[in-house]
């Protein structure tokens, strides 16, 4: 009998296995963004800028040019080469430390310049990387390896939202906030990135995607405690939703 | 007339996190009782005439290690 | 020719960058550089280039990364504390080995220090003032129509090796006036660059990346680069030379401090001293086997720069024991005068008889 794949891994996705965790939301993202690509049909176009943090090594698992950026300078980077090659789709992939600690200058000024970028952010809530140090949106009373007595507010502020700040801002077309808790998160995931890609092919401006993620390593659970990690403890933090649409702000 | 649904995991990239055993509706899915040769034990399929072909199980691997196939051409059904 | 104008050596910077088709400016005003900038504003975007006054020193740098790797011509430019918060940038552009032009318009340090004209980075630019094995091309003008010319030279070098181009100028040539004589027509088309990331169009992806885990990848790497740095040294120094047939006493130094040397000498020979001058234009690579030459003639060596003494670091190792090398320095923003410099040509110059 003949036979049809409905679902397959994605052609701009390598061959090569990738070297995250077992249950780590990165491997879902790449793979979520070379599905966007393909159904885009933008391979050829595609610039993916990788950050410093576990997704470094991004580019291996990439069937499209990448390039890396220094910690934090992304937005930066996808900046120099978005305004010499406004033809191409460039995107910037970049963790919590990356976007929201050391590269929040970049990340504010990207977003209020309106650049025609997209900005997909990992936040799973802790660094991985470097061996699971606090985050700036480690949750409050959370454990990693410098709050080892748990976030405090008093001392080390509270988790940093990003889509709430960016959101006080006029430029961004779209910003969006969705959790990889289970297969419904994930394809809103995947739509979210697929509307903030299809608005920068449309010169329509700045897109950001938070994707709550899990990362059972630093999270310190299984990967499917994870899921729920990410849908309930960080959702409760960060509200899940749509703040930007059509550079319109949706009220809460 | 149900459709016959074929999920195939790749061993190569399977890391054996049990997320698709998790998310799946009809337990068609199961942590695999062999190791492959990375000492790994694989999500194995053990009741495939359950699958519905719903891609949870797709869409949930971090790895991108699950194909899903259906009978026919495929056509009438995203 | 092209047109005689007058200019100031900042604004000279600008339109040779432009001339040399420099397709995006990223910067961030400080004083004294802050005419480059504004120069840049006025006139990359009517030209349909690119130009952004980034959120800091660390974003333009990082700009100028991303248009490189597009595969376009960057330039960004600063005085020294922006300077310092550019050298992780310029780390990654050797790294990356991109093509990339970055301006210094010295002033006095160390800290905020002053906004008076300055030597004090020569050791940051021409000894790798970033982390890792690297060098950057360092090219220093003396004049309004080098700071033009070397601009546009930046440039070409850049292309040429892959590699950042320091051009390491001072406030005194940046706020300058000076007539200079613009390059005349379109600058040479620059090379292909197969390796740029601008869409994986009929060909594998490329990959931009500095980062090398695997064991003995970056050794290969730095090997790579230590190769790339010898062909540089090889074939790109540069120097001007003046009175040095004959010369008693070598004045060495370079940019602003050239002019004073020249001033001096040419007033010490009029006096019978014969003082002659060697002045560097690029700094890395250093010209260290002429001066070799040149120090076997010459009873002294007098090295005349605005810091405490780091361009006479260089000038000792390249002549050794051949002659005694003596500095005439200032710091924090001071210029040594035509008469302090002449000053000490007469005293050497009864010293050493």
């Amino acid at each position: 009998m003949e036979e049809k794949a409905i679902y397959s891994r994605p052609d701009s996705l390598t061959d090569r296995p990738m070297h995250y965790c077992p249950g780590c939301g990165h491997g879902t993202v790449h793979k979520l963004i070379a599905e966007v690509v393909d159904e885009m049909g933008i391979r050829e176009k595609t610039i993916g800028i990788a950050p410093v943090g576990c997704a470094v090594l991004a580019y291996f698992y990439m069937r499209f040019d990448v390039m890396e950026a220094a910690h934090g300078r992304t937005p930066a980077v996808a900046t120099g080469v978005k305004r010499v090659l406004p033809d191409k789709l460039v995107f910037s992939y970049q963790g919590d430390g990356d976007l929201a600690a050391i590269g929040m200058a970049e990340t504010i000024h990207a977003a209020n310049r309106g650049e025609n970028i997209s900005v997909v952010f990992i936040n799973n809530a802790v660094y991985g990387m470097t061996g699971g140090q606090m985050a700036p949106t480690t949750l409050t009373g959370q454990k990693t390896a410098t709050s080892p007595g748990g976030r405090l507010v008093e001392t080390m502020g509270p988790p940093v939202k990003m889509c709430e700040l960016l959101n006080t801002l006029d430029r961004p077309y779209h910003i969006e906030r969705v959790a990889l808790d289970g297969p419904a998160g994930v394809r809103k995931a995947r739509k979210a990135i697929r509307t903030i890609f299809e608005a920068q092919r449309d010169g329509k401006g700045y897109g950001f995607v938070e994707v709550l993620s899990p990362c059972p390593t630093y999270q310190r659970c299984t990967p499917v405690e994870s899921l729920k990690f990410v849908g309930n403890d960080m959702a409760a933090t960060f509200p899940l939703g749509l703040f930007r649409r059509g550079g319109e702000r949706i009220d809460a | 007339m149900s459709r016959k649904f074929r999920v195939l995991i790749n061993s190569t990239y399977c890391k054996a996190c049990e997320l698709c055993v998790a998310v799946c509706p009809k337990s068609v899915l199961a942590v695999g009782r062999s190791t492959t040769s990375k000492g790994i034990h694989c999500a194995e399929t053990v009741a495939p005439d359950s699958c519905i072909g719903c891609k949870a199980c797709s869409d949930i691997c971090p790895e991108a290690a699950i194909e899903i196939r259906v009978e026919g051409d495929g056509q009438d059904r995203k | 020719m092209g047109d005689r104008v007058l200019m100031t050596g900042n604004d000279a910077v600008g339109e040779g960058a432009v001339r040399a088709g420099c397709d995006a400016y990223y910067g961030y005003p400080i004083t004294p550089q802050n005419e480059l900038t504004a120069y840049m504003a006025l006139h990359m975007p009517a030209k349909g280039r690119v130009f952004i006054q980034a959120e800091s020193e660390v974003a333009a740098i990082n700009m100028v990364f991303g248009t490189a790797a597009a595969g376009k011509r960057a330039m960004t430019s600063s005085s020294s504390p922006g300077i310092s918060l550019k050298q992780e940038g310029i780390s990654f552009l050797a790294g990356a080995e991109l093509p990339a032009v970055i301006v210094n318009v010295q002033r006095g340090g160390p800290g905020l220090g002053n906004i008076s004209p300055s030597q004090a980075d020569y050791f940051q630019a021409v000894k790798g003032g970033g982390h890792g094995d690297y060098h950057q091309i360092v090219l220093a003008p003396d004049s309004v129509q080098e700071m033009h010319d070397l601009t546009i030279l930046a440039f070409e070098l850049a292309d040429r090796y892959r590699t950042p181009v320091m051009v390491l100028t001072d406030g005194r040539l940046g706020q300058m006036m000076e007539p200079l004589v613009l390059s005349e027509g379109p600058a040479p088309a620059p090379p292909d660059k197969p390796w740029a990331i601008n869409g994986a169009a009929g060909r594998e992806p490329n990959l931009i990346r500095s980062l090398y885990l695997v064991e003995g990848e970056l050794e290969q790497l730095n090997i790579r680069l230590q190769k790339k740095y010898a062909r540089i040294s090889e074939s790109e120094k540069r120097w001007e030379e003046r009175d040095t047939g004959d010369c008693d006493i070598l004045l060495v130094a370079y940019g602003t401090s050239a002019r004073i040397a020249k001033g001096a000498a040419a007033e010490a020979r009029a006096a019978g001293i014969r003082a002659g001058v060697f002045r560097p234009v690029s700094l890395w690579p250093f010209p260290g086997e002429r001066l070799r030459e040149l120090a076997s003639q010459a009873r002294r060596i007098l090295v005349v720069e605005m810091s405490a003494g780091q361009l006479i670091e260089d000038v000792r190792l390249s002549v050794g024991e051949r002659v005694p090398v003596d500095l005439e320095g200032r710091m924090g923003g001071g210029i040594p005068s035509v008469s302090d410099v002449l000053a000490r040509l007469r005293a050497l110059d009864t010293e050493g008889r």
